[in-house]
């Protein structure tokens, strides 16, 4: 059960209760949807930019526990981050989730609550869940039209 | 005089069936495995194993092909097993029967086949709502290619085929009725012979996805009297990459080949081929052999048990977790057709079925999550997935007890 607890951390199952900047952003100019075809999950990300910088990013859509918080933590984490931030953030994340497991959440202290995630690791099959919405993100900074999916 | 009463079935004795399965005696994550994932692939017996091994071992050798005694072997042994899937449906005669790759093969097969001879401009091929996307993608792109439309027939909140909406449905434009014999999302039976009736009266052949009946029911093609039936055999305790398709051998003798090749022809000069008659005409290529001959094994060792003994077991074990795991809090039951097999889907309030199905496995209790590649039923009942729970013959009362124990845990991971 321990790794059921490392994975389901309290701060996923609170994010998945209540998503952080949940719901449509009506001025956005930056959109995406996002879906993982072999469980159902579906992202629509909206994000309005000031310039180089992240003024405002919400979601909406349906999904597991954690990728519902995935997303939910990632908007409070990318909000008011330079591009160049945003990019670092995404690389850091995908190290702590498919990368070397001896490098533990503590080496990258810039991911902050972000390290949560690092108990899916031992859950590879949800690694698309954790990702979808940082994949996502990419899509929709760099304007792609197609939505993107896990597979 | 004496008469045999033949409904009286033989009690299935499960602890010693369990003992058939090698992968049952597995651990996953220290705790014994329990196996529900019935419906996407059951497990193997021994001796479907040691089939498959054998004629590696001892027949392997190319089918219809060489004059020698290996290849004799290997001919008798692909044709036994023919043999005895005719039996097992209840097919006429053996020539109904064509080795395929699965029931996705099959059901593409007559898309491509008859349906690309017989489907036109402004006519129309009929599904369910509970179609498998087996049963749908290919009638999509069959319906595209001749500007046809693909109908649908409508199911109720318990997740049965409305009938009448169904009779209604057909008509002079409708070409091809195509209906799954048992929903995989939702375990629902449908009526066939019915439907097949309905059809019937106005002309109209009908193919049956049967994946999800041939472990669980009786079938009998000529009662039902489909024009087609396909199934799988890793879904009924045989190898993957083997399955079967049954037409009525009017309908298969007037069907263009599907695939073009070795096995499949008469005579063949660069100006002309003359097609084999069926079965032969549809299997192209080296088949299966070692699959189809496994798969041989599957039905006498589903024969030998009986498939009434199965059926009553397995229903019990269902019964058993229905009522278990809808007196839980917070978990609503997905398909509660009045004649149901096997299948029992659920979602739990605030938990997405993907996280209930990685908690149960840490339990060691293998189910399915997502949406069953039936996502026109989780559209209908308003869900983006469910987890689901399938069963065989070897579980047990116990395994489905332990399954409302694991959902307990979910309950307690997500407070």
């Amino acid at each position: 059960m321990s790794d059921l607890m490392d994975l389901y951390q309290e701060v996923i199952l609170d994010h998945n209760r209540k998503p952080r900047n949940f719901g449509k952003l009506e001025d956005a100019d930056h959109f995406a949807e996002g879906n993982n075809p072999l469980c159902g999950d579906q992202l629509r990300l909206y994000i309005k930019m000031d310039g180089d910088r992240v003024e405002e990013i919400r979601f909406e859509g349906s999904g597991c526990a954690i990728s519902t918080a995935s997303a939910s933590l990632m908007t409070e984490i990318v909000g008011g981050r330079t591009l160049g931030d945003v990019e670092d953030l995404y690389q850091g994340f995908h190290e702590l989730l498919t990368g070397d497991p001896s490098v533990t959440a503590e080496a990258a202290p810039e991911l902050g609550k972000l390290a949560v995630f690092s108990g899916v690791r031992e859950f590879p099959v949800r690694v698309k869940c954790a990702t979808l919405a940082w994949h996502t993100l990419q899509a929709a900074l760099k304007d792609q039209d197609q939505s993107v999916t896990t597979e | 005089m004496t008469t045999v009463d033949d409904s009286i079935t033989s009690k299935l004795d499960v602890e010693r069936v369990r003992q058939d399965f090698p992968a049952l005696a597995l651990e996953v994550y220290d705790r014994p495995l329990v196996y529900l994932d019935n419906a996407a692939t059951t497990q193997k017996p021994e001796s479907v194993l040691t089939e498959e091994d054998r004629w590696y071992r001892e027949l392997c050798s190319n089918v219809h092909r060489g004059v020698h005694y290996l290849s004799q072997k290997a001919t008798d042994a692909y044709e036994a097993a023919r043999g005895k899937v005719a039996s097992f449906i209840h097919a006429g005669s053996t020539d109904e029967v064509i080795f395929l790759r699965g029931t996705t093969e099959a059901i593409n097969l007559v898309a491509s086949t008859y349906g690309r001879q017989h489907v036109g401009s402004g006519d129309e091929v009929l599904i369910t709502e509970m179609e498998h996307h087996s049963n749908i993608v290919p009638w999509q792109i069959l319906c595209e290619e001749k500007e046809a439309a693909l109908r649908v027939a409508p199911i109720d909140d318990r997740g049965q085929l409305i009938l009448d909406e169904y009779e209604r449905l057909l008509s002079e434009r409708t070409k091809i009725v195509a209906v799954t014999h048992v929903s995989n999302a939702l375990g629902t039976i449908n009526p066939v012979r019915e439907m097949v009736e309905m059809a019937h009266r106005q002309g109209i052949p009908v193919v049956v996805d049967g994946a999800q009946a041939v472990p669980h029911l009786n079938v009998d093609v000529q009662a039902l009297d489909c024009d087609f039936f396909a199934f799988s055999g890793h879904k009924m305790y045989g190898p993957t990459g083997i399955g079967v398709l049954y037409g009525k051998r009017e309908l298969l003798s007037a069907m263009p080949p599907y695939q073009g090749g070795g096995e499949m022809i008469r005579s063949v000069t660069f100006e002309k081929t003359d097609f084999a008659e069926p079965p032969a005409r549809f299997e192209a290529g080296t088949p299966n052999i070692a699959g189809a001959v496994a798969l041989g094994a599957a039905i006498d060792y589903l024969s030998a048990l009986g498939l009434a003994g199965i059926a009553a077991h397995e229903q019990q074990v269902l019964a058993h977790a229905t009522d278990a795991i809808s007196q839980i809090p917070g978990v609503r039951i997905i398909g509660t057709a009045e004649t149901k097999a096997s299948v029992l889907s659920f979602v739990i309030d605030g938990v997405h079925a993907h996280d209930v199905g990685t908690i149960l496995d840490r339990q060691g209790i293998a189910v399915r999550a997502g949406h069953h590649c039936a996502q026109p039923v989780m559209d209908r009942f308003g869900v983006p997935a469910t987890a689901r729970a399938s069963f065989a013959l070897f579980n047990t009362l116990e395994e489905a007890d332990r399954l409302a124990a694991g959902i307990h845990q979910v309950k307690e991971v997500f407070g």
